[in-house]
């Protein structure tokens, strides 16, 4: 049994380091004094930080995303929780198919349906809008929603909706005082998920987006193209540590509100 | 999809009822018609994605004129054929490795202790709290001829490898970005199996790889097929990783379709290999689907 398990440890220690090494080896390069993304990195810079912040490209880039994102962060949840409800409250067969039918963005290939997109927006000039991101990474946010809304839902007692009805509630008082704040975290993970969907969508966005309205993975995949530009590094560090920061202030409050 | 079409007649602008200001019977019609809660959602995926797929679709058979022209080219050209097939090789390696890589992970996160399950659990997030975009930068860093593996295997003496434009490169990176898929379906599945079972096997006598064999791995077999199933899927319509990393012979289907519309712009023969895409993954789904459904009963019987 004991060598089993040394060899079982090993491996699992390596597949850790193939997951986790890709994240880690974007640090130290971001750092790199030469205008090189080869390794190892030499000298010691804060070059990349400032360009990031300071080169329009980068700056509105990052903006754009976030704008974007945000929105779709917003329109996704209240359209994905409405569908989670109605889902919920659906008896018949039908809950299951029209289920299967609404998560099917996830399944389909990104290129065929940013082909088909980009052919509609050309007929429609939503091309490089803001409205274009939006209905794009809405539509393909929403399953997120609805898979992390409905989780919370399947663990909700209907019971306590009939009881506040009982009491002379109704249905607007309900849905407010009862069923919101019992399905809360499930629609706020939705909303994170809604959020970092758009904010990392990369193929649709390569081919609606414009020079006037770029978003940031675009704008890190053209420069990886175009030229190597350790900026990208320097920017995935600042993605990275953000995210970290949210992610630890999350559990942290999470943590204290169980408690 | 028709339990839809029916309720959106009585209803009107559906929606809006939901905030529950309407009067009387207007709030009866919501409550016996649920599913007008998800009109807003249905209405948004006819629009982004049902019409752009037939809008594709469409141009494929109509580009530049009616007919089945651009299949004929697509199943006659050599190339394409060899693409077809090379995507399908690739999302296989993909899944192989996946599955080899997760089985043992998951399998140890289901006996460590809950601080070792939470590193364990971490490492497999930490992957996506990077761009993804970011992450095959990351993998470029990595594989290139002057990248991080190829210096450790020459600090230690053996020689370079050559990974980046290689099909082996882009199995690497594209395994590592769709592990987690593999890992959490396998995890939710282990989590749930009775460990006395395989320690009642070993009490008649079996030996540990027997009892594994004949009881702990059916019973995980479920994960596996869903896990599997997923990235399969998902590697299919793989698109940045392989272009990034890959080479001209480790293109996929996905920047062949770009190539196509953007560089060529050919939307008849562009579409055509985006719909041999789409069905090939629904095809996959529709077989892999009744398949799931089964082990998932068996493993609740039992």
């Amino acid at each position: 049994m004991k060598p089993f398990r040394i060899i079982l440890g090993l491996f699992c220690l390596l597949v850790a380091i193939w997951l986790v090494l890709p994240t880690l080896v974007i640090i130290p390069m971001s750092f790199n004094e030469k205008k090189s993304l080869a390794f190892p990195p030499s000298g010691f810079t804060w070059h990349w930080y400032e360009n990031f912040f300071t080169n329009p490209d980068w700056s509105s880039s990052f903006f754009n995303s976030l704008r974007v994102a945000a929105i779709v962060a917003v329109t996704a949840t209240i359209v994905g929780t409405l569908a989670a409800l109605g889902l919920s409250r659906m008896k018949h067969a039908g809950a299951g198919i029209l289920r299967a039918i609404l998560i099917t963005p996830m399944v389909v290939p990104g290129v065929v349906l940013a082909i088909g997109i980009y052919a509609v927006y050309l007929n429609y000039q939503l091309v490089g809008t803001t409205l274009g991101f939006v209905i794009a990474h809405t539509m393909l946010a929403v399953p997120f929603v609805l898979i992390a809304v409905s989780a919370s839902l399947e663990v909700f007692d209907v019971r306590l909706e009939t009881a506040a009805a009982s009491l002379g509630a109704n249905r607007l008082t309900t849905f407010r005082t009862i069923t919101l704040p019992l399905i809360l975290p499930g629609i706020l993970s939705g909303l994170l998920f809604a959020f970092v969907t758009s904010f990392d969508e990369i193929i649709v966005a390569l081919f609606i987006t414009s020079p006037y309205l770029k978003t940031l993975p675009v704008q890190i995949y053209t420069s990886i193209t175009r030229d190597a530009d350790p900026t990208v590094t320097a920017v995935g560090t600042i993605i990275f540590l953000a995210t970290s920061l949210i992610i630890t202030g999350g559990l942290i409050i999470g943590s204290q509100r169980r408690r | 999809m028709s339990q839809t079409i029916d309720t959106t007649a009585p209803g009107g602008s559906g929606p809006r009822q939901a905030n529950g200001v309407a009067a009387q019977p207007r709030r009866w019609r919501l409550a016996a018609y649920p599913s007008l809660l998800a009109l807003p959602a249905v209405l948004l995926l006819i629009a982004a994605m049902a019409y752009p797929l037939l809008t594709i679709v469409s141009r494929s058979f109509s580009e530049p004129e009616w007919g089945l022209q651009n299949y004929v080219w697509f199943f006659s050209t050599d190339v394409n054929i060899q693409v077809l097939l090379r995507t399908f090789s690739i999302s296989a390696w993909v899944t192989l490795v996946c599955v080899i890589a997760a089985y043992p992970y998951a399998y140890l996160m289901t006996v460590v202790g809950p601080r070792m399950r939470l590193v364990l659990i971490l490492c497999v997030l930490v992957p996506f709290w990077v761009s993804g975009v970011v992450r095959t930068l990351a993998w470029v860093i990595l594989l290139q001829d002057s990248g991080v593996i190829n210096s450790v295997l020459k600090a230690i003496g053996f020689g370079g490898v050559k990974l980046i434009r290689t099909p082996t490169g882009v199995v690497i990176g594209m395994a590592q970005v769709l592990l987690p898929f593999m890992i959490l379906p396998l995890y939710s599945v282990m989590r749930g199996i009775d460990l006395r079972l395989v320690q009642a096997a070993r009490s008649l006598g079996a030996r540990p790889a027997l009892a594994f064999w004949q009881v702990y791995l059916p019973l995980s077999l479920p994960g596996v097929f869903a896990g599997a199933i997923i990235v399969f899927i998902l590697a299919l319509g793989f698109y940045i990783t392989p272009a990034l990393l890959g080479g001209p012979r480790s293109t996929m289907l996905s920047t062949l379709v770009q190539s196509q519309v953007l560089s060529l712009l050919n939307w008849g023969r562009g579409g055509a290999m985006g719909v041999v895409l789409l069905v090939s993954t629904f095809i996959l789904l529709a077989l892999a689907a009744p398949l799931m459904r089964q082990r998932h009963k068996q493993a609740s019987r039992s």
